[in-house]
């Protein structure tokens, strides 16, 4: 064979080398010649690069929460054969693995209940003093052991174990705003995290397990009801050595006791704060501050929490003190603006339809002759307050303060029907200490209860925050038509565009 | 046929040990199993000498020799010299040359026609090679390695050099040196054949670790399994002999 001449870039002639081959030392099958003159196989049969790695693992999983354990205390959340604990396994290995190289790593099955993950790892090292890189896979157990994490014991140990309590509170004779509270907790998942929830007498008790979430729980109320707390917290246990101290912290949450359609008779100092709001005004909405509006003026203020809580006054006349009125005649026409409107009204109440009273009302937009309404009557009310008691003395206060249209007679027509919709509740336990009376108070409750449902129908502007469902029962009325023509108006309801279709899922669907 | 042996549990047998067609050369060990082992295959036939060169037992590595001569460093001691003249035929020239490069048997690798040389031996040292040996000097490398010696193991019948050898530098060195090459390995791989084993024309020694499959490679080139010390004669008859009457 001649050897082939080549000139390279420095102008010397090169032969060209072409790789002999040799036999392959302990086999004998030819092969071109590597740093150990032995074929693949032979080399491989004699190296393992294998050996001295982990080849069975134990990893600890708590059944309840679905985490694997990270010593010394990190617990991870993973799914079975999820790319999560792929990486996790690996991990648990990651000491082991120094010498060589993971170029691969996958799960092969193994049965879910037989509490062993199997993982298949490719890896390279290099042998003979890195004469050759070998490739090598090889298995990898992991036996699963259960064992409860630190926070599921806790709660196993005892279910009601809370860190944290929030005591909400409303100083008033009804339950109004905890109904209307409780649905903007639904819709909003603030109480998603709470261990408990306790009904008590004039508020709720919220548990927690943890003090962040109490803390956002009651960031939350901060922002849709106008409140004062304050936080305390009370030693549990305490760990000398690594100054450790374990607390249970409460809350004492108090909203703001004026509350829709109240009667409020301003004290001098707040009034002229205001800008000289007329002593007598209404309340009108309550969100993370109150509304107040003069009826005289049409004028609105705002006040937050922190305002009002300065003063600290409270209504003269709340809504218990409803009186039904009946309109005679409305002085048209009605000056008004947007939402309101004045005008002077000739009404006299239900129960003593002989005494006319000709009143201002700011309801001039809804009122029509016939109509019934509901009012304060301040011509025959009990005051406790003496500054009110001069000015009613003086003539300075109207007879009466009309603040809603009663739909009384529309809705007896609906009377036993059911609802077009439905409210989910939260799950509040029943505060079983109370004395005596449990008949009397279900009974209280269930008529609150139909009275903010009702609130609900008149009010689009409370709607806003609640979630409605359509209500299953519900049938369509189909002689509507017929019961239109009866009646010039039909009692206010939800339209349906704005319920909610709750998600079912029944047994046959999933079989499917 | 190859014979496996480990000099004191070292399986590189052609530092301890120098053979050839017309003497065998061995180090002194600890216990007589090295030399019991070459004594069992070479006894009367050639001499075996123990020896020392230089006050060390490397003596594969530091002489040089064939039928002709053994060519000694400037290291060996002259007692050393004068054992090596008795002890050897008279045949055979014992010469110490003064070379800056003293392991000759890492330089030269030669049989009785022919030798290779590392490439910066003195040109003096090149015509006492000649000369004592009566060869043929070429210089050369194999496989890139000068120490020429080192990386192949040569005999009268054939020659096994460093296996990463090129086909084009195998047909070359089998041209010059006119024997057949194959690039092999001994001991289980090592690529350092002159010091892994020590051949001569009838018989081979390699270390223990030598597969199977090398020492069937060894015996294949060297032409050992039919080898004896009489066949070589009875083949010499035959090429002489053209007919029978």
């Amino acid at each position: 064979m001649s050897a082939i001449m080549d000139q390279d870039s420095s102008g010397m002639f090169k032969v060209q080398q072409t790789i002999g081959s040799v036999v392959c030392c302990k086999c004998g099958v030819p092969m071109p010649p590597n740093a150990a003159n032995m074929c693949v196989n032979c080399l491989r049969s004699q190296v393992d690069i294998t050996e001295g790695l982990q080849k069975s693992v134990q990893i600890f999983y708590c059944p309840e929460c679905g985490c694997y354990l990270q010593p010394p205390k990190t617990w991870i959340k993973a799914q079975w054969e999820s790319k999560d604990l792929l990486s996790f396994c690996i991990n648990r290995l990651k000491k082991n693995l120094n010498k060589v190289t993971l170029t691969n790593a996958e799960f092969v099955w193994t049965e879910p209940h037989s509490k062993r993950i199997k993982l298949k790892l490719t890896v390279q090292a290099e042998v003979l003093n890195g004469a050759a890189r070998l490739q090598q896979s090889y298995l990898v157990e992991y036996t699963v052991r259960d064992h409860l994490c630190e926070s599921c014991s806790r709660f196993h140990a005892n279910p009601d174990q809370w860190v944290a309590s929030v005591q909400l509170r409303q100083h008033v004779s009804h339950r109004r705003s905890f109904f209307y509270l409780e649905q903007l907790i639904l819709r909003h998942e603030a109480a998603s995290r709470a261990v408990r929830i306790k009904q008590v007498h004039q508020g709720i008790d919220f548990y927690f397990g943890n003090k962040s979430h109490a803390d956002r729980f009651v960031d939350f109320l901060g922002k849709v009801v106008p409140i004062d707390y304050r936080q305390d917290k009370q030693l549990v246990s305490h760990d000398v050595k690594s100054c450790f101290y374990n607390y249970k912290y409460t809350y004492s949450v108090n909203i703001c006791p004026i509350c829709r359609e109240d009667l409020i008779f301003l004290p001098s100092e707040v009034a002229s704060g205001l800008g000289n709001l007329g002593p007598l005004v209404v309340c009108t909405k309550v969100s993370d501050s109150i509304t107040l509006l003069d009826p005289r003026t049409l004028r609105c203020a705002f006040l937050d929490a922190r305002e009002y809580w300065r003063s600290g006054f409270r209504s003269a006349l709340t809504s218990r003190q409803l009186v039904k009125y009946l309109v005679f005649y409305v002085h048209p026409p009605p000056v008004g603006g947007q939402k309101y409107a004045l005008t002077y009204v000739e009404i006299a109440r239900e129960s003593d339809l002989g005494n006319l009273f000709t009143v201002q009302t700011h309801l001039g937009h809804i009122l029509k002759p016939g109509d019934q309404a509901l009012g304060y009557d301040i011509y025959g009310a009990n005051v406790n307050d003496d500054e009110m008691e001069k000015y009613r003395l003086h003539g300075l206060l109207p007879e009466a303060i009309l603040i809603k249209k009663c739909y009384d007679k529309q809705r007896e027509r609906k009377e036993g029907k059911p609802r077009a919709f439905t409210t989910k509740k939260l799950p509040m336990e029943m505060d079983e200490s109370r004395g005596g009376g449990g008949r009397v108070d279900q009974e209280k409750m269930e008529n609150e209860y139909e009275e903010f449902l009702r609130d609900l129908e008149e009010n689009p502007e409370l709607r806003f925050n609640v979630s409605l469902y359509k209500n299953k029962d519900y049938i369509q009325e189909s002689d509507e038509t017929a019961s239109m023509s009866t009646d010039g108006e039909s009692a206010p309801t939800v339209p349906i565009e704005e319920l909610l279709a709750e998600l079912e899922l029944s047994e046959e669907d999933m079989d499917e | 046929m190859a014979t496996r042996l480990q000099f004191e549990n070292n399986c590189e047998v052609g530092v301890f040990s120098k053979l050839t067609n017309a003497y065998c050369l061995v180090a002194i060990g600890g216990s007589e199993n090295f030399y019991s082992a070459f004594e069992s295959e070479l006894a009367d036939v050639i001499p075996i000498v123990k020896t020392s060169i230089g006050g060390t037992r490397i003596i594969g590595r530091l002489c040089a020799g064939n039928k002709n001569g053994l060519l000694v460093p400037h290291t060996t001691t002259d007692q050393e010299l004068q054992h090596l003249r008795n002890s050897l035929p008279d045949s055979v020239v014992v010469q110490r040359i003064e070379e800056r490069l003293s392991a000759l048997g890492n330089c030269i690798a030669c049989n009785d026609h022919v030798a290779l040389a590392h490439t910066d031996l003195d040109k003096e040292t090149e015509e006492i090679i000649a000369d004592v040996l009566g060869v043929e000097v070429f210089r050369q490398t194999i496989a890139g390695n000068i120490l020429v010696g080192s990386y192949c193991a040569l005999s009268n019948r054939g020659g096994i050099v460093h296996p990463h050898t090129s086909v084009e530098d195998l047909d070359e060195l089998s041209t010059l040196l006119q024997v057949p090459l194959v690039a092999g390995t001994v001991n289980r791989g090592s690529e350092v054949i002159g010091a892994g084993m020590t051949v001569n024309d009838w018989t081979a020694f390699c270390g223990s670790d030598t597969t199977a499959t090398e020492l069937s490679v060894i015996d294949s080139i060297f032409k050992l399994r039919e080898a004896q010390p009489s066949s070589i004669v009875d083949e010499m008859r035959k090429s002489l002999i053209d007919t029978y009457v």
